[in-house]
């Protein structure tokens, strides 16, 4: 079994959820002995993992002829693939695509980010997708999220193979049920067009069939799960350096993940009690407006930014936490708690996350519940059997939900249509 | 003669409100009267009330054949009293009968035989007062919340003056040895010991109307038969179930108020009588001892305590609990004594467990999840904690503030003790004023 598989991100340059997720469940299916996967993403940065799938970079693969010499294309893209493997795309080129801007090499640039062109972006990815999918070998394509919907459809036009499309998000999700329609129109196409399914939760499962108007066969659940901590990650000490007990927030401050009511539950707890600091870690749209929030509440000297943080500083964050809050009003899955579980931090999420699905071990309020998560904040920073049980019992849980397990589910899934 | 031996149990907790952390200090009203209200009236309605009926019925149809017996936590009682008076009213016409027995329990319903000695004896001193009160018969049988037994408690129980106690027959513990005798306490050879008939209490109490049961449906007929067909030596089959079974666990169109009305004419039949757990271990000698050194209860397929101390929160929370009853003892304010009695029940611990995770949500818990039920009842108890501190400062220690309390408690008696010395002083002193007036009188002359 062959899958081509067109992403966004990977790690390690990551912006959100989405290139872990699609990391973990590609090492997870790697796991299989009788499977290969093509990972197709716009910009490789050269020092991705690549010993359990071969990457493909959209940027490195020609969509115009140009004659160039084999020491040039050894020069320019051995580490991201082999020269062999540019002659043989070049080969496959189906139109003429001279009258767009390309490199000497006659690739299109990708940012493989979220610019402002990013429809345009979509566009090219999907035009390079014609190039890919006529030059490999493979029995099922798999598209993770709308930006890559449109080249899967277009891998499935050319070749007739079944897709599957893996919904990590939808546009509902993303803009609090204000969708911007042509994004819209992007997943729905996606959907409509595509073989089946695969949504992170049953919360995102019925927002495809509900919102989508897909029918439910068609629709299947394969929760996400997360990778082992690393050694050297395990191994970062608390670096807090005040007595009282770190609340945190981290995450995007955006719309979607419910800053605001962070900030309200911290406001009950500052005013009740001395022993409790609040941080809110990350950058967004919403962060200035939540900087003027704070400071209104006159919660300031009790609440504290930490602006982005990246890689390693995640989890330094995390390790000096002693209780992780997402109130999330819409998150189809939420890997980030299942990371604090990892580093052994107590987790208080909303019901409104796909996490809270499969997790137990967790304190789970809704999101607009401010008191309930008031209440829970308290609780942890202040009953130590409280917080002792979720570190350790949570720490257990999560260890149990392996990517393997959904490798084995989404395999199901392309056994049914190949 | 085979007998059989009814025991039923009532309890029902007082729930928590939500209680916030912001209520802490500030609001001292801990208990759910809504929510309390609505099941004790709902469960009354469609259990209590017509199993009490349908009991007398039957103990007038066969004029003192038929006989059970009845354990009721205070807790529940003092619910009773005020949300459905008419259920202590059929049981006080029960007790008329003279058919009925009942047992005593620690008043609360609670854990206290596991953490607090004498909070146990002085719950269970509490409750039998009260039955008998209500009942008009001194319970002689112990039955310790949620059949709770060990070697240790079996001691206290004995040193408290009962000599009779039924808990459960678990597997691990009886080993090869059958639960259909009466046997006696390894601690105590002298308490007698009713073990519960685990596999036909179960049959009633929740494989009634389980239709994927291969002896589904089950008549009285057939669940005599199976006693009747046991061996001739075993007498004893004791059948200890919740009260509820009869009509809500077990509902009404399951047909389980007509099994139970049919049972006696079927045991008469086979030569099976019914009798009280008192009137059993009178009549009968104890076959051998059972050594119990690890707690035992009816709960779970372990019967053991792990629903309520299975992880730390529960753990916790009980400790937290006890370390504050010898102070409460200290105090004399009847509010503080009445919480503390309502936050003691079983329940509250149960519903943290976390030992159900997945299987649903067949704990009864008020709450979406044991953490919840943690927070709460933590947030009650620091406020209740509080309230007790409050009463007497907390740089006292517990010794030396019991000899302060005996001080102020005695220093009335003293005072007025004093008063008369001084009155018999001041007494003798006229006296010999007088008698030196008169002498001095005489003298003059």
């Amino acid at each position: 079994m062959k899958a081509l598989m067109f992403g966004w991100e990977f790690p390690p340059h990551i912006l959100g959820g989405l290139g872990t997720a699609s990391y973990g469940l590609t090492k997870g299916m790697s796991q299989q002995e009788d499977l290969e996967t093509i990972f197709v993403i716009p910009k490789p940065w050269g020092d991705e993992d690549q010993s359990f799938m071969k990457i493909i970079g959209a940027n490195n693969t020609p969509v115009v002829w140009k004659n160039v010499s084999n020491d040039t294309v050894k020069s320019r893209l051995e580490k991201f693939m082999n020269p062999e493997e540019y002659y043989k795309l070049r080969d496959n080129i189906y139109a003429d695509f001279s009258y767009m801007h390309t490199n000497d090499l006659g690739c299109i640039e990708f940012s493989g980010r979220y610019p402002n062109n990013i429809l345009e972006e979509t566009n090219n990815y999907s035009i390079v997708a014609g190039v890919i999918a006529r030059t490999y070998d493979f029995d099922v394509i798999h598209a993770h999220d709308w930006l890559t919907y449109p080249a899967g459809l277009h891998a499935k036009s050319v070749t007739g193979k079944p897709m599957v499309i893996h919904v990590h998000a939808t546009e509902f999700d993303r803009s609090r049920g204000k969708p911007n329609p042509i994004v819209y129109g992007i997943e729905k196409d996606g959907m409509d067009n595509c073989d089946h399914i695969i949504c992170v939760s049953n919360l995102t499962r019925k927002t495809v069939i509900e919102n989508y108007h897909q029918p439910y066969w068609k629709v299947t659940t394969v929760h996400n799960a997360v990778d082992p901590l690393s050694p050297e990650i395990d191994a970062i000490k608390r670096i807090s350096g005040v007595p009282e007990k770190v609340v945190t927030f981290l995450g995007r401050i955006t719309m979607q993940k419910g800053p605001e009511f962070f900030v309200d539950a911290a406001t009950q707890v500052i005013r009740k009690t001395h022993h409790i600091r609040f941080v809110m870690a990350g950058s967004g749209d919403m962060m200035d407006q939540m900087i003027r929030l704070v400071a209104d509440r006159g919660i300031a000297h009790k609440f504290h930014f930490t602006g982005f943080l990246r890689g390693k500083q995640v989890y330094e964050m995390l390790k000096s936490s002693d209780v992780y809050v997402m109130p999330s009003v819409s998150e189809p899955f939420g890997i980030s708690p299942l990371e604090a579980m990892q580093c052994g931090v107590p987790s208080i999420i909303s019901y409104q996350s796909g996490c809270s699905e499969i997790l137990h071990n967790v304190i789970k309020t809704d999101y607009w519940d401010v008191d309930a998560m008031a209440d829970a904040i308290y609780s942890i920073c202040t009953y130590p059997a409280m917080a002792e049980h979720l570190k350790i019992e949570g720490k257990k849980e999560v260890d149990n939900i392996k990517w393997e397990d959904a490798g084995l589910k989404v395999r199901a899934i392309y056994d049914m249509l190949v | 003669m085979k007998s059989i031996c009814f025991y039923f149990q009532i309890h029902q907790p007082f729930r928590l409100k939500r209680y916030r952390f912001f209520n802490i200090g500030n609001d001292h009203y801990y208990f759910d009267d809504y929510s309390n209200e609505d099941i004790m009236q709902q469960i009354a309605a469609r259990s209590y009330i017509p199993a009490n009926r349908m009991l007398l019925d039957l103990i007038n149809q066969y004029k003192g054949k038929f006989k059970v017996a009845f354990s009721i936590s205070g807790v529940a009682l003092d619910q009773m009293e005020v949300y459905a008076p008419e259920v202590i009213e059929g049981l006080r016409e029960l007790s008329k009968t003279g058919d009925v027995e009942f047992l005593t329990e620690t008043y609360a319903h609670s854990l206290s035989s596991l953490f607090d000695p004498e909070e146990f004896q002085n719950q269970v001193k509490q409750h039998s007062e009260r039955i008998e009160m209500l009942f008009d018969q001194k319970p002689t049988v112990l039955r310790n919340t949620e059949l709770i037994y060990s070697d240790e408690i079996a001691d206290m129980v004995y040193k408290m003056g009962y000599k009779k106690m039924i808990t459960e027959g678990a597997k691990h513990v009886l080993g090869w040895k059958s639960p259909n005798y009466v046997y006696q306490s390894a601690s105590q050879p002298q308490l007698k010991l009713l073990l519960k008939n685990s596999k036909f209490s179960d049959d009633i109490a929740y494989k009634f109307s389980d239709y994927s049961w291969n002896e589904y449906p089950l008549t009285a007929e057939k669940f005599m038969s199976w006693i009747a067909s046991t061996p001739p030596e075993e007498k004893v089959f004791n059948l200890f179930m919740n009260y509820e079974v009869l009509g809500n666990l077990q509902p009404s169109h399951s047909g389980i108020f007509e099994f139970m009305k049919a049972l006696p004419r079927f045991a008469f039949e086979k030569g099976i009588g019914f009798s009280t757990p008192s009137e059993i271990m009178d009549s009968h000698k104890p076959i051998g001892a059972i050594q119990v050194p690890e707690t035992i209860s009816w709960s779970d397929e372990e019967r053991d305590v792990s629903a309520w101390l299975g992880n730390r929160l529960q753990k916790s929370a009980l400790k937290s609990l006890y370390e504050i009853g010898e102070r409460v003892r200290l105090c004399t304010v009847r509010q503080l004594k009445q919480d503390w009695i309502y936050l003691q029940s079983s329940d509250h611990f149960y519903y943290m467990s976390t030992k159900h995770f997945g299987i649903g949500n067949s704990n009864f818990s008020p709450y979406m999840s044991p953490y919840d039920a943690f927070n709460n009842y933590m947030n009650v108890l620091s406020d209740f904690i509080g309230r007790i501190k409050a009463q007497y400062p907390d740089t006292v220690d517990n010794e030396e503030l019991n000899a302060l309390l005996t001080t102020i408690h005695n220093q009335d008696m003293e005072i007025k003790r004093l008063e008369q010395e001084l009155k018999k002083v001041i007494g003798t002193n006229e006296e010999l004023l007088v008698e030196k007036l008169s002498r001095k009188k005489a003298d003059k002359i």
